[in-house]
């Protein structure tokens, strides 16, 4: 299995506070790989390290095989990435914004305006192509920013929070995109602190908590671990117990086997929040 | 590739400004103008300093003051905007370019506006007093002037740690070098102590230059050493404050 991104010990420390702590992470080629992680889990950090923005403060980074701290420029060659800020020049056109990046990566003349074409039609922006950034929606920049990550036709794509704050449609739109890219080849590293994304996109998920993994796998063997169905019993005030089980089956014969009473029950599939809440003791959204 | 990177980097900025020009060379004369009628020909009306009108004399002090403001802000506030509030100097920064290339292009935009404000304030100035003659060495003068000033503002905004930095950098800075660099007074006329301190400023030495090219006066090669040497000075600074944020 070829490897795109490769960390070893890797870890970041400011004021003497690690953020990033002692990351060991294999990402394959053509991956859907997802970090999922509260706010101030170490995600942005550990792209920051990935993308040669941030020196780690020990361990080594690869991707596809070229050191990030010894090989920047071949690193940089080798990835797109979408920030999760908008981090487009709003004096700028949608146009403009992606020949300056073509313009940074050598791409020739014709054939930048060829490919500027080509993915103002894949992100389905072609008709906003001469608007000011400041024109137009989030959704839309948030689309720009993608074809832009994707114009020098990277091996690896990083997308920190790829759809924060925008509306369910947007999000499924670049959810959509996302899905293509992946098809067409590309490997996806994402960081995200949204359930359904990692579950609807990610091959494997790397749970993050305080700098550090602590479980890393596909979604469905990070719920089967847990187990796949899950009660949950509320109690008096907003006291809830939490039972897992291997199947439906198992969790209806506990349920039936409980004395009536006035408590609320509800059962239902177990989902990557659950596992979260289950190694770390809080929700993803805290 | 050096060049093609930063001239890259420079294509964006200048995108800017082409959409902007109008406007920019009608704001870029109005601080230069008004030194010109308050000092030129308001307070300076009937002076002669150094053998030369007053009028004469101030002319090519105000073309350093433009040169100066209009450079570093031109780089500064640009790379500024850039760093803090588009946050588009990031997705350079992970650009397969060096960091030369970077700082070059980001410079650059500073030295074409603070000569594209300069010749406009120039070409007003040769309407108004013909007698102000634009030579090569004059010509020189400028244009170390602008990059000596461009690679200041880069230096202030790669420092910055938000837009009240620069602001506080201007005024802690620029503006006690607006007044006291030469550009309304002569140097010669200072007492010794105070002129040892008013020739550390870059200004001093970029107006003395510009004077003496545009009146015919012996020509300052020192000054014109120090301006590049202060170019020198901040060109390296931004190097070190570059690698310093990144790998």
């Amino acid at each position: 299995m070829q490897i795109m991104i490769k960390t070893e010990h890797l870890s970041k420390e400011y004021g003497g506070k690690k953020v990033v702590d002692d990351l060991d992470l294999q990402v394959n080629l053509q991956e859907t790989f997802g970090f999922l992680g509260p706010n101030g889990a170490g995600k942005t950090t550990t792209i920051r390290m990935l993308t040669t923005l941030t020196k780690p403060t020990f361990g080594r980074v690869w991707i596809n095989g070229f050191d990030g701290v010894k090989e920047p420029t071949k690193v940089k060659r080798e990835f797109g990435i979408v920030q999760q800020h908008l981090s487009l020049n709003r004096e700028l056109s949608v146009r403009e914004n992606l020949d300056l990046h073509a313009r940074l990566h050598h791409i020739d003349k014709a054939e930048r305006k060829e490919r500027i074409d080509e993915l103002l039609d894949y992100v389905d922006l072609a008709a906003y192509s001469d608007h000011l950034i400041d024109r137009i929606s989030g959704g839309m920049k948030r689309r720009v920013m993608i074809a832009r990550a994707l114009i020098h036709r990277p091996k690896l794509l990083i997308l920190d929070e790829p759809t924060v704050g925008l509306d369910a449609q947007t999000r499924r739109r670049i959810w959509d995109l996302i899905r293509r890219m992946n098809s067409d080849g590309t490997t996806v590293f994402l960081t995200t602190h949204y359930i359904e994304e990692a579950e609807a996109l990610c091959d494997r998920v790397g749970i993050i908590h305080q700098g550090r993994i602590i479980s890393l796998d596909s979604p469905l063997e990070l719920r089967k671990r847990l187990g796949m169905a899950v009660v949950e019993r509320r109690r008096s005030g907003d006291d809830t117990e939490y039972r897992y089980f291997p199947d439906r089956g198992s969790a209806t014969e506990y349920v039936q086997s409980m004395p009536s009473s006035a408590e609320s029950i509800v059962m239902r599939e177990s989902n990557l929040e659950d596992v979260f809440v289950e190694l770390t003791g809080r929700r993803v959204t805290e | 590739m050096m060049a093609v990177d930063a001239y890259s980097i420079l294509w964006a900025d200048l995108m800017v400004l082409k959409r902007r020009m109008a406007r920019y060379l009608v704001t870029t004369l109005i601080s230069p103008l008004l030194y010109l009628v308050a000092f030129g020909w308001g307070l300076g009306r009937g002076i002669s300093v150094d053998g030369a009108s007053y009028f004469e004399f101030v002319v090519p002090g105000i073309i350093a003051l433009t040169a100066m403001n209009s450079s570093f802000n031109g780089a500064g506030t640009r790379l500024n905007v850039d760093r803090l509030f588009f946050k588009s100097f990031d997705e350079c920064l992970m650009a397969p370019i060096s960091p030369l290339s970077l700082l070059l292009g980001k410079a650059m935009i500073g030295v074409v506006r603070g000569l594209i404000s300069s010749t406009a304030f120039m070409i007003v100035a040769l309407l108004i007093a013909p007698a102000f003659s634009v030579e090569p060495l004059f010509l020189v003068s400028l244009l170390v002037t602008c990059l000596a000033f461009a690679f200041l503002g880069v230096l202030a905004a790669l420092l910055a740690k938000s837009h009240e930095d620069m602001a506080t950098f201007g005024s802690l800075i620029l503006l006690p070098m607006t007044f006291l660099g030469g550009t309304f007074f002569s140097v010669s006329q200072v007492p010794a102590a105070l002129k040892f301190a008013l020739y550390a400023l870059p200004l001093t030495h970029s107006s003395t230059c510009l004077r003496a090219a545009a009146l015919g006066q012996p020509f300052p090669w020192e000054s014109l050493f120090a301006i590049g040497s202060f170019w020198l000075v901040f060109f390296v600074g931004c190097n070190l404050v570059l690698k310093r944020a990144s790998i």
